[in-house]
C-alpha cells in the first residue's frame, strides 16, 4: 500500500536547547495519503520535532527534505508556502475575530485599497464546505462563540487553505468530548483520502491504532523504531516507549512500621476537570501520582492547596473536615506545595535565599499550627543547612542559583512553615542528575519524619522508585492503583486506557 | 555566573556574624548611581554658589524638598507592589484648599482639620487600591480617574478660586523650625518631619514582614499568592501609604507654598520619577526606600541647578521627562545585561 516516495522525509535530526539535548539523530517520514503517528512519553521530544518540522525551530543537525529536495525553514511562514502546516494543542486563533478573518489572517483578499470581505468569507464558505461544516459554522461567527471543536475545525480550514500537503496535529483530541473525537477522525480520514500526509502526535493508544497505517516511538529524544500498525499490539508499543534503565538509585522505601495515620483524605473531589477523586495519603509514605499529560495530575494538587478548590466532594486533615479555598487557608492548615515551574511559580527571583525560604512564613504570621516559630536568622540558617542549599549567602538572589538549589530553597520555604502535608509536582524536572539524588533523598527523609507526601511526576522510574504507592490519572479521576515497584508497562498501560481500571484505591 | 564560590555551611556561619552595615549595603548597592548622581549634582550646585554649603540654606533647601522626598516614599510602596499611584499630585491640591477652605484661617480648627486630611488620605488610598485589586482595573487609570476627581471635586468645591486662608498654626510645618539652633540657626519643622517619615518608611519596607509581603507582590504575583501572601491587600496598604504620604506632603507645600488651585500639579510625575532614578523598577519587585529618597533629593537638586544656570522653568517639566525615559532605559539595559 505504501509504495508511493515519502512526501516527507527527515533525516538525523538533532535539537539541543542550552546544550541539554532534546532530540539526537531523529528520522522521520510520511507518504501522500498516510496518517502516521508519532507517540512516546512526555519529554520523549514528539513536540520539538514538530516544530522543527514547521520551521518555529532550526535544527542543530539533520536534514529535512520535501518530495525528494533539500529544504530549511527559518520561519514558519517559510514552511507553510511549501505545505506544511501545523495545529498545535493550543490553538493559534483570534477569539475576537470571525472564522474568515482568522483563516487570511495577514493575507486577506483585496480589492485596491480595502479588504474584499465578500470574497474572504465566499473562499471560508467553500474550505468549510469541504470539511462538511457549512452548516454548523458560519465564517462570520466569532471564534469565541464556537466550541473547541470547532475551533479545531476552524485550524484545519486554515492548514487546508494554505493548500498543505502535509498537516501535522498535535494531541488533537486532548480537549475533545467521545463524540466529538468521531467527527474528528472522519475529518482525518476525510484530508488522508484526498492525499495528504497526516502526521498525528499522541499518547492515547487507542485513537493511534484506530486511525494510523504507521507507528514511530520517540524515546529520551531518540527514534526507537517504525512499525506498521496492523504488525504490533498494544503492549509492545509500550515497552518501545518506556523499557529504559533506572539512572540511579533511589533511597530505601517506607518501611510498613513507618507508615503512620490517614493525614489527607479526599473524597469525592471534583472540578472543571476532575470527577471521582479519591485519596488518602498516610503520615510517612510518599504517594506517586503519574499520567500523561493534561490527565488531570497538577488540578489535583491545585485544589487541594485552594488554587482551585474542589467544588465537589470532601477534604479531611487528620480525621477532621476541612474547607480549604486558598493557598493561605491550605498552609495554615500545613499543607505546602512545590509547583512544577518553580520560576513561575515557586519563587521571587529577584529576591534572596532568605526572603524567598521565610515568604510563606511570613505572609500567614505567627498563627501557624506546629509552636514555636522559625522566625529568626538561626531558623533560615538552620534550613538551608537541613537542605543542603549551596549558595553563596543567604542574600544571594535565587535566581543566580542553579535549577536544584531553588528547588531547594522551594522546600525549605515550606519547612518554614513546617508543613506536614508536601505535594511535590515535578519535583526533579530540570535538575541535574546528581541533584536529582539530594532531592530524592530529602523527600525521603522528610517522609520518614512524618510528613505526608504526594508527589506528581511524568518520570516513570522516578514514580516507580520513590513511591510507597502509585495512583494513575486518566482522563480527571484516578484510573487505578499500583503497589511499590510497579512496573513502567503497567502504569503506562493504566494512564493510556489500554487496560481497564484494575483495583479500586 | 553565581558570585563567588559557591559555599556551605561555612558560609552561613559567617554569615551570622556579617555586620548589618554589609547587609544594608547590599540591599541597596542595586541603586548606588544615584547617590553618585546626587553627590555630583550637589557639588555643581556648590561651584555655582558657594553660598550653598553654608548649614543654614542647605537646610533650606532640605526643607523645600521635604515634600517630593516624603512623596517619593510613599510612592516606592505602590511601585514595588507593581502599581502606580498618579493620582498624589491632586490629592496635594486637595489637601491643600481643603484645609484652607476648612480652617478659613481659624486656629482652634486646625487639629481636627488635620485628623481630617488624614482621614481623607485613607479614603483616597483604600479606594485605588480596592478598585485596583479588586475591580482589576489596571490602577494607572485607577490612578488617574482619582487624579480627574479630585480636580473636579476641588473646582467645584472652590468655585474657581480656593476659598478661605490656612491658619498660622497649621503653616509653621513648612514653614518654620526651631529657632536659635547653633550652627545651623533654624531647623526646620519639615526636616524634622522628613526625618520621621523616612525612618518608618526604611523600617516599614526593609524590616516588616509587610514589606517582604511588598516585594513578593511586585516580584512575582503568582509565587507570592501561592506562598500565602494576600496579593490584594498589601497592595491596597501600598495605595494607602501613599495617599498617607501625600497629605503629608500638601500639609507642608500649604505652609510654604500657600493656597493655590495647582499647589500639587506635577507632584505624581516628580514622585514617580524620582522613584525610578531611585533604581526600582517600574513593574515592581525592586526598590530600595533611601535610594527613593535619594532620587527626590536629586530630582529637587536638579531643578536647583536649572534654575541656577538660568534656564526658564518650563525646561523643568522637559528635563524631568528626559530622565524619566532615560532611567527607565538606563535600568532595562542593565536588566538586559545581567
Amino acid at each position: 500500500m505504501i509504495s508511493a516516495p515519502p512526501i516527507l522525509q527527515m533525516r538525523g535530526i538533532t535539537k539541543r536547547f542550552f546544550s541539554v539535548p532534546v532530540l539526537e539523530n531523529v528520522d522521520l517520514d510520511a507518504t501522500a495519503g498516510e496518517v502516521h503517528a508519532v507517540v512516546g512519553e512526555n519529554g520523549a521530544g514528539k513536540s520539538t520535532l514538530m516544530k522543527i518540522l514547521a520551521g518555529a525551530h532550526q535544527p542543530d543537525a539533520g536534514s529535512i527534505l520535501l518530495d525528494g529536495e533539500e529544504v530549511r525553514f527559518s520561519h514558519p511562514r517559510e514552511a507553510q508556502a511549501r505545505g506544511v502546516s501545523i495545529i498545535y494543542q493550543e490553538f493559534n486563533l483570534l477569539p475576537e475575530r470571525t472564522v474568515a478573518q482568522n483563516i487570511f489572517l495577514g493575507r486577506e483578499p483585496m480589492r485596491g485599497p480595502v479588504v474584499d470581505a465578500g470574497a474572504m468569507e465566499e473562499a471560508t464558505a467553500m474550505l468549510l464546505t469541504d470539511l462538511g461544516v457549512e452548516h454548523s459554522i458560519s465564517p462570520r461567527a466569532p471564534i469565541r462563540e464556537l466550541s473547541v471543536a470547532q475551533q479545531q475545525t476552524v485550524e484545519i480550514a486554515k492548514a487546508l487553505s494554505f493548500e498543505a500537503s502535509i498537516l501535522v496535529m498535535d494531541e488533537p483530541t486532548a480537549a475533545l468530548s467521545p463524540h466529538e473525537v468521531e467527527a474528528l477522525f472522519a475529518r482525518v480520514r476525510l484530508l488522508q483520502s484526498r492525499g495528504l500526509a497526516v502526521i498525528y502526535i499522541s499518547h492515547r493508544l487507542k485513537e493511534v491504532f484506530d486511525l494510523a497505517g504507521r507507528i514511530t516511538v520517540l524515546k529520551d529524544g531518540r527514534t526507537v523504531g517504525t512499525v506498521a500498525s496492523d504488525a504490533v499490539r498494544p503492549g509492545e508499543l509500550v515497552r518501545m516507549m518506556v523499557g529504559r534503565e533506572l539512572d540511579h538509585l533511589f533511597p530505601p522505601r517506607a518501611a510498613p512500621a513507618e507508615i503512620g495515620a490517614v493525614r489527607l483524605r479526599v473524597q469525592g473531589g471534583a472540578g472543571d476537570r476532575l470527577h471521582g477523586i479519591d485519596l488518602d495519603v498516610r503520615a510517612g509514605e510518599i504517594v506517586g501520582i503519574a499520567g500523561l499529560a493534561g490527565a488531570g495530575r497538577t488540578e489535583v494538587a491545585r485544589a487541594i492547596f485552594g488554587v482551585e478548590p474542589f467544588t465537589a466532594g470532601v477534604v479531611a486533615l487528620d480525621g477532621k473536615p476541612v474547607r480549604i479555598r486558598s493557598p493561605r487557608q491550605a498552609i495554615r492548615a500545613g499543607i505546602g506545595f512545590l509547583t512544577e515551574d518553580r520560576k513561575r511559580e515557586g519563587l521571587v527571583l529577584p529576591q534572596s535565599v532568605r526572603d524567598n525560604a521565610l515568604l510563606a512564613f511570613r505572609s500567614i504570621g505567627r498563627r501557624q499550627s506546629g509552636g514555636e516559630a522559625a522566625s529568626s536568622r538561626r531558623s533560615v540558617v538552620d534550613l538551608a543547612r537541613l537542605v543542603e542549599l549551596r549558595a553563596a549567602s543567604l542574600e544571594q538572589e535565587v535566581r543566580y542559583l542553579s535549577g536544584g538549589n531553588q528547588q531547594k530553597v522551594v522546600l525549605a520555604k515550606w519547612l518554614a512553615t513546617r508543613a506536614r502535608i508536601l505535594i511535590f509536582d515535578e519535583p526533579t524536572r530540570g535538575i541535574d542528575v546528581g541533584a536529582k539524588a539530594g532531592i530524592h533523598e530529602l523527600m525521603r527523609e522528610l517522609a520518614r519524619s512524618g510528613v505526608a507526601v504526594v508527589m506528581i511526576s511524568s518520570e516513570l522510574p522516578e514514580v516507580i522508585g520513590m513511591s510507597d504507592r502509585i495512583l494513575v490519572m486518566r482522563d480527571g479521576t484516578f484510573a487505578g492503583e499500583l503497589a511499590a515497584g510497579a512496573s513502567e508497562a503497567e502504569i503506562m498501560l493504566l494512564a493510556t486506557g489500554e487496560m481497564e481500571t484494575v483495583s479500586a484505591a | 555566573m553565581s558570585a563567588g564560590s559557591p559555599s556551605t555551611a561555612a558560609g552561613f556561619e559567617q554569615e551570622l556574624t556579617r555586620p548589618w552595615r554589609e547587609r544594608a549595603w547590599r540591599q541597596t548597592r542595586g541603586a548606588a548611581p544615584i547617590f553618585a548622581i546626587l553627590l555630583s549634582l550637589l557639588v555643581w550646585i556648590a561651584i555655582r554658589n558657594p553660598n550653598f554649603t553654608d548649614p543654614p540654606v542647605f537646610l533650606a533647601f532640605l526643607k523645600r524638598a521635604a515634600p517630593l522626598m516624603i512623596l517619593a516614599a510613599g510612592q516606592l510602596f505602590v511601585i514595588i507592589s507593581g502599581e502606580f499611584d498618579l493620582s498624589v499630585g491632586a490629592l496635594i491640591t486637595a489637601v491643600v484648599v481643603a484645609a484652607a477652605g476648612l480652617t478659613e484661617g481659624d486656629p482652634g480648627r486646625t487639629w481636627w482639620v488635620i485628623a481630617l486630611l488624614f482621614g481623607l488620605g485613607a479614603v483616597v488610598g483604600l479606594l485605588n487600591g480596592l478598585i485596583t485589586t479588586r475591580l482589576r482595573v489596571p490602577s494607572f487609570i485607577t490612578t488617574l480617574g482619582m487624579l480627574l476627581v479630585l480636580q473636579g471635586a476641588v473646582l467645584f468645591w472652590s468655585g474657581g478660586a480656593p476659598r478661605g486662608s490656612l491658619p498660622e498654626n497649621f503653616r509653621i510645618f513648612g514653614r518654620f523650625g526651631f529657632e536659635s539652633v547653633p550652627v545651623i540657626e533654624q531647623l526646620p519643622y519639615s526636616v524634622i518631619i522628613l526625618a520621621f517619615v523616612g525612618i518608618v518608611a526604611i523600617l516599614l519596607l526593609h524590616r516588616t514582614t509587610f514589606g517582604k509581603q511588598l516585594f513578593a507582590a511586585g516580584g512575582n504575583r503568582r509565587a507570592a499568592t501561592l506562598s500565602g501572601v494576600d496579593v490584594p491587600l498589601v497592595r491596597t496598604i501600598g495605595f494607602v501609604l501613599s495617599a498617607t504620604s501625600a497629605v503629608i506632603a500638601g500639609i507642608l507645600v500649604g505652609g510654604f507654598a500657600g493656597i493655590s488651585q495647582d499647589a500639587g500639579a506635577g507632584y505624581e510625575f516628580q514622585a514617580i520619577s524620582a522613584v525610578v532614578l531611585g533604581g526600582a523598577a517600574l513593574g515592581g519587585g525592586s526598590g530600595a526606600m533611601v535610594a527613593a529618597m535619594a532620587g527626590a533629593l536629586s530630582l529637587e537638586a536638579l531643578f536647583t541647578l536649572l534654575n541656577l544656570l538660568g534656564l526658564p522653568k518650563p525646561s523643568r517639566d522637559a528635563v524631568q521627562g528626559l530622565i524619566i525615559i532615560g532611567a527607565v532605559a538606563f535600568a532595562a539595559y542593565r536588566l538586559r545585561r545581567t
